[in-house]
């Protein structure tokens, strides 16, 4: 593939060795996004076995802090040796994982923070990511997101004929996810009628295409293989990292069919030195329904157009032969605005085998995959059980 | 390219849509249409020259927009024939009715400023 450069970094020289959530849903009147990044911190730390003076290397983005490392750091009571407040959308923290691997391995810094807040339902959408004026989109009021994920489904359904039937298959799905993790916000069972007959946000999408909006956090420590195999958890280590970036609005997107993931799990995949097929389960960031079917074609789990025709055969489901969004996904669990962490924290809680009833049987490699903007950002983690390495 | 101090792409765009003229421009060295304007070229940072389009396209994708309130709207992305994509309405239809393949004709849209919007051509 043309612009694939093979990664410099070293496959599983790092690993996840705290992953937590923070209170998600909906939070108390006054809470901030830093709370939820610091109870997600705290709770990460305890369960890896880890002090706050421990942590040299501080990752964060928020789209509620202009400074997050800046804000976290003063919060915590951090100077951390290494700090990085990349922001790219919902993948950000999957590229925080690349550069803190690319940290520890040059010893910038041995043990990394990767933290996320949001209180968007609490404060609302629009107060919390508050969109740019763009010139030459905005006086067509998109109703953005949505309305760049339904022009992508629009031409999904026509070059490839999938329809609102396999669209709804993902959120039920997800949902069926959901009512087995005791955290997801969503409670009830769903059916493909009800999220056809549901309220419509941008053609082809309702508002069950849509994911949630809710508030949440989480954070991930980090740090060397070595040091990781002495701590309290057992490593998932990072076997693989990809990234790319193609287009920022939905305008110039280059095919509004295949996304940066064909690119960046490429990327990953080599890196790890396993396939698509060798992946127990994937964790992809579902925005919308058309977000899981473009990734599972673009990540190598079907060919291209037949994304439609994989979910809606039940193999992403409980029971499916390849486990998706087994925490509910976005769509199900929960939506704090930029959720590429909380993909990061379901595919560590797989490879570490402590996933509940929901956990996928002899799960050694978990795929994790960050989507951000409008299709924008694409970047693709691979992490692994000890019996990879 | 533009001096910034007096002119700027969004500025020589916008006075080309009061004058009833969708503008678009063209990378010097390869003859690539660009859409949205810039004050060099993408990928080759070569300098731009602007040109006005026939205003004829056909839809790429579109999306109906529903908000409260407001009567359902179409979002559509339009390519032009000089070989450049843009974000547009088809208007004088049913929204649901814009089919991709559609083939549309500019219309600059009155507001402050004026900005470019698409009927579907007859006969279809």
């Amino acid at each position: 593939m043309s612009g694939l450069t093979p990664t410099r970094l070293t496959r599983a020289s790092v690993a996840i060795v705290g992953a937590a959530e923070s209170e998600l849903g909906q939070c108390a009147p006054g809470t901030t996004p830093v709370d939820l990044m610091a109870q997600a911190t705290r709770r990460a730390l305890d369960d890896c076995g880890l002090n706050l003076a421990d942590i040299d290397g501080v990752f964060t983005n928020a789209s509620q802090l202009r400074m997050p490392t800046l804000s976290l750091c003063e919060y915590l009571g951090l100077k951390p040796r290494y700090q990085d407040g990349t922001g790219i959308g919902g993948s950000s923290f999957m590229t925080h994982v690349q550069h803190a691997m690319l940290a520890i391995e040059h010893g910038l810094c041995s043990v990394a923070l990767v933290a996320y807040g949001s209180t968007q339902r609490s404060v609302s959408r629009a107060a919390a990511s508050p969109r740019e004026w763009n010139p030459y989109e905005s006086p067509y009021k998109p109703f953005m997101p949505a309305t760049a994920y339904a022009l992508a489904a629009s031409r999904h359904m026509h070059q490839y004929g999938t329809t609102r039937e396999n669209l709804a298959a993902v959120a039920v799905a997800a949902r069926q996810w959901a009512l087995m993790n005791p955290v997801a916000w969503e409670k009830e069972p769903l059916t493909i009628e009800q999220v056809l007959a549901a309220r419509m946000v941008s053609y082809p999408l309702t508002v069950r295409d849509c994911c949630l909006v809710t508030d949440g956090g989480g954070a991930i420590i980090l740090t060397s293989a070595e040091r990781a195999r002495s701590l309290k958890q057992k490593p998932a280590y990072v076997l693989g990292v990809g990234e790319c970036l193609s287009h920022a609005s939905i305008s110039n997107m280059p095919d509004l069919t295949i996304t940066g993931a064909a690119q960046s799990g490429a990327i990953a995949y080599a890196m790890a030195g396993v396939g698509p097929q060798e992946v127990q389960t994937a964790q992809v960031y579902d925005a919308f329904t058309i977000n899981t079917i473009l990734f599972l074609e673009d990540l190598g789990f079907c060919p291209k157009g037949e994304g439609g025709r994989f979910v809606s055969e039940g193999w992403i489901a409980p029971g499916g032969g390849l486990p998706v969004n087994t925490s509910g996904g976005g769509l199900s669990y929960c939506h704090p605005g930029m959720y590429g962490l909380l993909v990061l924290i379901e595919a560590a809680r797989q490879v570490r085998g402590d996933a509940g009833q929901r956990q996928v049987a002899n799960c050694d490699v978990a795929l994790a995959h960050g989507n951000g903007g409008v299709l924008s950002s694409q970047v693709t983690v691979l992490l692994g059980s000890g019996a990879t390495i | 390219m533009d001096d910034l101090r007096t002119s700027s792409p969004n500025a020589t765009y916008t006075a080309h849509c009061a004058e009833g003229e969708l503008a678009y421009q063209v990378d010097t060295s390869t003859g690539t249409a660009v859409f949205f304007p810039r004050v060099i070229a993408p990928a080759t940072g070569a300098p731009l020259e602007w040109r006005v389009s026939k205003g004829l396209g056909t839809v790429h994708a579109t999306t109906v927009v529903h908000t409260k309130g407001e009567p359902p709207h179409t979002v559509a992305l339009i390519d032009l024939d000089e070989g450049f994509r843009m974000m547009s309405r088809v208007e004088g239809i049913d929204p649901m009715a814009v089919r991709i393949g559609m083939r549309v004709r500019v219309r600059m849209h009155p507001g402050e400023p004026p900005y470019p919007v698409f009927d579907p051509e007859p006969g279809q």
